[in-house]
């Protein structure tokens, strides 16, 4: 109880009290869960609000920034990395992060996430990914599970997912960790350790909807999802123990990397001393 | 344009980047693309040596939404492609005129449409500078005819940026971009630069987007304490989104307001022999220089013709033509292209009066053709 008596104080120091309530989003959803881990994090590390940029794209993951009182973009569908690599290389001392949902980050986005992560420039990447494009109805996304309905797929999804953590991992991120929004104090400190970290970082934020892709597949309620969440997750060091079987339908929660990689800003810095020297 | 001892032999594409560096440019974002590449290849070299950055995106999409972020971030900030690059940027274009952010985008026009012929020049996009991106909105579109042009419309085109906030088209061409000419560059410090103003009121008080205290609100940078909300959304003045007609119509009326009244400063042109003349030639970008030529030729003939160059495409100088052509009734149009702003042209002054020549093969219109309709019509 005090927990929560102090966190929803949290919330009124970050929110942005004119105009913009109620939110966007269903009753139920997963996402308001990771903006207030984001909140929570950056009030952990006791950040300058001045000094964080929180960018998105489109769709209600995208609907995120506009709530909470930092220097906030809501982008075009698919380019919010873009956007926060031109802000962070003129601000480098900024803190940028972007959420994106799993459309946005991985179908439309894909060429950016993957070219972000490769170039390893200072942004958190923070992705919820809930299977579907929520906003639309209930599409399927490049996370969709196989088998699975959707209200492009009546008969059926016939496409692998992407594993957003794995791939971000092999793209060449310096940070990646997976969460839920069930666990909810680990995405937290997912979140900072994302935010502390010096090259890209990707936090990816497992949750569900509910009110699309969930009623059209008979998944439950949100709790009964939430729940699900909890129940088919495990650690990392768990799933290290279980067979390829076992893990089919797990999510598997951990820090997937913490590497140090020269972070791409830092690195312009030495070519802008270089050329100044030859120039000279 | 005469050179000086201290002339050099430049590229239309290097007088671009310079022209940028010159007007305080210090970030560029860009993909390779014929015939543009060359200026990110100058900037990759020269922005550094002034404190910049240069970064090559993965592609288009990614390079305008990089210097729309850079923009935010309070630099100076321009891209540079060509007709495919160009159409993949329009969506951001669109974004960067809705949230009033301002930056400069080069288009080295190339023949299209598609893949086209790279290495051939066109003026096939004057339409999409316009209304390439999907809505109303409006646009800054300057077109050169030189390479000592391009170094200054490309600095003016920063000017209007950060003076109109709102993305500023550079619309060259292969001729323009690749060709070399001995000229003269300024001296950056002579360079006119228009600055962002920043705000006087404190951040609690700060509306980025506030319709009612002129119409070119400041735009403060992120990371200055002025915390605020850009989307591409239809938003109130704090840049929130909003759906209330009070608010959305007040703001619609103001970004196209922001330009139309300063249509003085906005329009640039040259032009010559116009108050006899019985022909007037209008032109722009490298079919100008043929128009040029052809207009010399046909004044020894003792033709009466007049010469209306224009730097500024878009808004389109309809007063200026108007005017221009108001007592003739012959009105000559070459463009390399099958007829775009002789749309314009003949919606200003009718389309009996004018008189389009048009190529879209990737060859150049000939002094020789413009001569002959001159003549022809003069018959």
């Amino acid at each position: 109880m005090k927990r929560q008596q102090r966190e929803s104080r949290v919330h009124e120091r970050y929110l942005r009290h004119s105009k913009k309530f109620p939110n966007v989003w269903c009753a139920g959803c997963g996402i308001g869960i990771v903006l207030g881990a984001i909140i929570r994090a950056v009030d952990g590390l006791q950040l300058d609000k001045n000094d964080i940029a929180l960018l998105s794209g489109i769709g209600c993951t995208g609907r995120m920034p506009v709530y909470v009182d930092f220097n906030t973009m809501h982008t075009t569908h698919g380019r919010a990395l873009a956007f926060a690599t031109g802000l962070k290389i003129v601000r480098p001392e900024m803190k940028v992060i972007v959420v994106m949902g799993d459309g946005d980050a991985l179908a439309i986005g894909g060429n950016h996430f993957i070219h972000a992560a490769r170039r390893n420039i200072g942004l958190t990447a923070i992705v919820v990914n809930n299977f579907t494009y929520g906003m639309t109805g209930g599409q399927y996304s490049p996370t969709t599970p196989i088998g699975a309905q959707a209200a492009t797929a009546p008969y059926g999804h016939i496409e692998q997912p992407f594993p957003i953590a794995e791939l971000s991992v092999a793209a060449g991120a310096a940070f990646v960790a997976r969460s839920t929004v069930y666990h909810v104090q680990e995405l937290e400190n997912y979140i900072a350790q994302a935010i502390t970290k010096d090259g890209f970082a990707v936090v990816e934020a497992v949750s569900y909807c509910h009110t699309t892709i969930g009623r059209i597949n008979r998944w439950g309620t949100a709790p009964d999802m939430m729940r699900a969440l909890k129940e088919r997750s495990v650690t990392l060091k768990r799933a290290e123990e279980m067979s390829e079987e076992e893990k089919q339908d797990k999510i598997v929660r951990g820090v997937f990397v913490d590497r140090d990689i020269p972070e791409y800003t830092r690195l312009y810095d030495h070519i802008i001393e270089q050329a100044q020297r030859e120039a000279a | 344009m005469t050179a000086g001892p201290t002339a050099r032999l430049v590229q239309g594409d290097e007088a671009c980047a310079e022209g940028a560096i010159a007007a305080g440019c210090r970030f560029f974002a860009g993909y390779p693309i014929t015939p543009a590449t060359e200026i990110a290849k100058a900037l990759a070299r020269r922005l550094p040596q002034v404190g910049g950055k240069f970064i090559q995106m993965e592609d288009e999409i990614g390079s305008i939404a990089a210097v729309i972020g850079a923009a935010v971030g309070g630099a100076k900030a321009m891209t540079a492609t060509s007709g495919p690059g160009f159409s993949l940027m329009q969506e951001n274009i669109g974004y960067a005129a809705m949230a009033e952010i301002p930056c400069v985008v080069v288009d080295v026009q190339r023949l299209g449409p598609s893949t086209g012929r790279p290495t051939s020049p066109s003026q096939g996009d004057v339409m999409q500078a316009r209304w390439g991106t999907h809505g109303d909105h409006p646009i800054i579109a300057l077109s050169p005819s030189s390479v000592r042009e391009t170094f200054d419309l490309t600095a003016q085109a920063f000017n209007f940026a950060e003076r109109y906030r709102t993305p500023v088209i550079v619309l060259m061409d292969e001729v323009i971009g690749h060709m070399r000419e001995r000229v003269e560059l300024p001296d950056p410090a002579t360079i006119e630069r228009v600055e962002r103003p920043g705000t006087t009121v404190p951040p609690e008080w700060y509306k980025p987007f506030e319709n009612f205290s002129g119409d070119v609100p400041p735009l403060v940078p992120f990371g200055e304490g002025y915390r605020y909300h850009v989307t591409g959304l239809h938003h109130d003045e704090r840049g929130y989104p909003t759906a209330r007609l009070d608010e959305i119509q007040p703001w619609l009326e103001r970004i196209f307001r922001k330009i139309d009244s300063s249509l003085s400063d906005v329009l640039l042109y040259d032009h010559d022999g116009v108050t006899d003349a019985e022909t007037l030639v209008i032109a722009y970008g490298a079919t100008a220089r043929a128009a040029r030529s052809a207009v010399d030729v046909a004044r020894e003939r003792g033709r009466k013709v007049g010469f209306l160059k224009l730097k500024t495409i878009w808004p389109f100088a309809e007063e200026v033509v108007e005017h221009a052509a108001a007592r003739l009734h012959r009105v000559v149009v070459p463009e390399l292209n099958r007829g775009q702003l002789a749309l314009e042209v003949e919606r200003v002054v009718g389309r009996h009066k004018v008189r389009r020549i048009n190529r879209a093969d990737g060859e150049m219109i000939q002094p020789a053709e413009i001569l002959a309709t001159i003549e022809e019509w003069a018959r």
